[in-house]
């Protein structure tokens, strides 16, 4: 049943305070037509790596959860690899697949209810969208690492 | 005994099931689905193009269907055109009316409208280059016919909604019309919502072109009608070509027929305006009088419910004078996508969103939208009770 999907792990991930950055580097913005959620995305980045991310959830508290979450993981992450969160966490709803981190678990819930599955991904495609806006990385010759994904 | 209303939609026997949600489908009849059937298994055929027998009996059951519409209408045959949707049916008015706007010329539409009745005009504005301005609606949702200064000289079109599909508000069209054709404008109606309450006369009501969908008047999907005046039709210009609507056609030019085969370029959806006429005919048999105090009722019911439930507030008309039994509400706390998740799981179907109407959505300040419950001549006291048990328990879940 669905209080199931709103347990409070979701409930206090949806009450986690948001904030935009000030001056982000790449961002983006993706809206849910059908319930009307929108996410914004503000991302920091240092050479294709995620150092600061900031968000502004408006919609359901399975968004805003999702919302959290997506920021929570991407910090740390190259741009692949927050880029290829989406497809994880949809693999997790619509495929069965483990949580891909602990910290998703709590939307395996969702997985029975489709036409919840874009509420929680909405926040992963605007990583995702957010990502593919940033600017190219230049190399750094001096860094024998720099051509990288890490 | 005389059988229930709700006896003609099995879907309604289904235990523990509550459907609030007729203003985004409405449940069909048996007697529609049958007919729609009945169609296909004994005279599916193209329609005015062939001489065999089946096509025959197409032509007959489609143009039984326009006399249904027309009867439902208290309209002439001619002044009906089979469409494959409400909105495709306004798309269709926007796009022939605009063909004669020009820079300077003005479009009024409400900030009620659903975006059916609004993106077509915002659209052609861009390209023909008039403008399109909204009458303001007021806290309750009602439209504020208090000034109709927006609807002046300049004003070739008004187009507004006969009913809102989130506050249930009625529209005073009279009123309209009157301020409309006093500028020499023209009065597009969306009735999208209206018709499901009851058979609708619109030159009666001072409209000029008037649209709704057979899918929330209890037909089948995938069609609609578009009623003009007779006079209206005949001076308007085609707005899809193909077959079935032109005369003569040479090397560089078409003579498109007379409405309303001037507007139903190829292949008509014959099956469902079979199944629409027939849907109307069985509104049309309808005690209307019984069904509406019996709406009311429920909507009273239903208002008072939920105002009395904690920091859930109603949204449109507080009270039961020109409105239809349709009804949204807000919950504090309580996103409305997550509300009408719940309430399914109870077993009662609401929509929850921002219902194809943002502006309406900004005016009247709800960034996140609203729950609405729709009802029909089919639903009743348990869909109501329901419903306010349902959300009560929602609201402690999410709070």
């Amino acid at each position: 049943m669905s209080e199931e999907l709103y347990q409070q792990a979701i409930k206090d991930l949806a009450a986690v305070p948001s904030r935009r950055l000030a001056a982000p580097d790449a961002g983006a913005t993706l809206d849910n037509p059908l319930c009307g959620d929108t996410v914004s995305l503000d991302l920091q980045l240092e050479r294709g790596r995620i150092t600061g991310l900031g968000h502004g959830a408006k919609g359901c508290l399975l968004c805003k959860a999702a919302a959290t979450v997506a920021a929570q993981l991407a910090v740390g992450m190259d741009a692949a690899a927050a880029s290829g969160l989406a497809d994880r966490v949809s693999a997790m709803l619509k495929q069965g697949a483990e949580p891909a981190f602990p910290v998703l678990a709590a939307f395996q819930a969702v997985a029975p209810y489709k036409s919840r599955h874009g509420c929680v991904l909405l926040p992963f495609k605007a990583l995702a969208k957010a990502v593919a806006s940033a600017p190219p990385v230049t190399p750094d010759l001096d860094d024998p690492d720099s051509s990288r994904s890490g | 005994m005389k059988p229930s209303i709700r006896d003609a939609f099995p879907v309604l026997a289904r235990a523990g099931f509550h459907y609030l949600d007729s203003a985004a489908m409405a449940q069909v009849p048996s007697a529609v689905v049958e007919a729609v059937a009945k169609h296909d298994l004994a005279a599916r055929a193209n329609v005015h193009r062939g001489l065999h027998e089946l096509a025959r009996r197409a032509d007959d059951a489609y143009d039984g269907a326009r006399r249904s519409v027309a009867r439902f209408l208290s309209a002439a045959e001619d002044e009906v055109v089979f469409t494959g949707g409400c909105t495709l049916a306004l798309n269709m008015a926007a796009l022939a009316l605009g063909e004669g706007l020009r820079p300077g010329d003005r479009v009024v539409v409400s900030e009620a409208e659903h975006h059916s009745n609004l993106l077509p005009w915002r659209m052609l504005a861009r390209r023909r280059g008039f403008e399109v301005v909204a009458l303001a609606v007021g806290g309750d949702g009602r439209l504020r016919l208090d000034d109709l200064g927006l609807i002046d000289e300049r004003c070739r079109v008004v187009a507004v909604t006969h009913a809102s599909n989130v506050t249930g508000a009625v529209t005073d069209i009279p009123r309209l019309a009157e301020a409309a054709h006093g500028v020499g404008a023209v009065l597009v109606v969306d009735g999208a919502q209206r018709v499901p309450h009851g058979p609708v006369d619109p030159r009666a009501l001072g409209a000029d072109l008037y649209a709704f969908a057979g899918h929330k008047a209890y037909g089948p999907t995938g069609v609609g009608v578009l009623w003009g005046r007779r006079e209206r039709l005949a001076a308007l210009p085609p707005v899809l070509w193909g077959g079935g609507m032109v005369g003569a056609v040479g090397p560089d030019e078409a003579e498109p027929l007379d409405p309303p085969q001037r507007f139903e370029a190829g292949t008509p959806p014959v099956a469902q305006a079979v199944g629409l006429g027939v849907a109307l005919d069985w509104m049309g048999g309808l005690d209307w009088t019984e069904v509406r105090t019996r709406e009311t009722q429920l909507t009273r019911r239903l208002i008072a419910g939920l105002g009395a439930l904690d920091r859930v507030r109603v949204v449109g008309p507080p009270d039961l004078e020109a409105r239809l039994p349709v009804v949204s509400f807000v919950a504090e706390g309580c996103h409305p996508h997550d509300l009408a998740h719940l309430l399914a799981e109870h077993g009662v179907a609401v929509r929850g969103g921002a219902h194809c109407a943002r502006p309406l959505m900004a005016a009247l300040g709800l960034e996140d939208g609203c729950v609405r419950a729709s009802l029909a001549p089919y639903s009743n006291r348990a869909d109501v009770e329901a419903l306010l048990y349902a959300l009560d328990k929602a609201i402690k879940v999410l709070r």
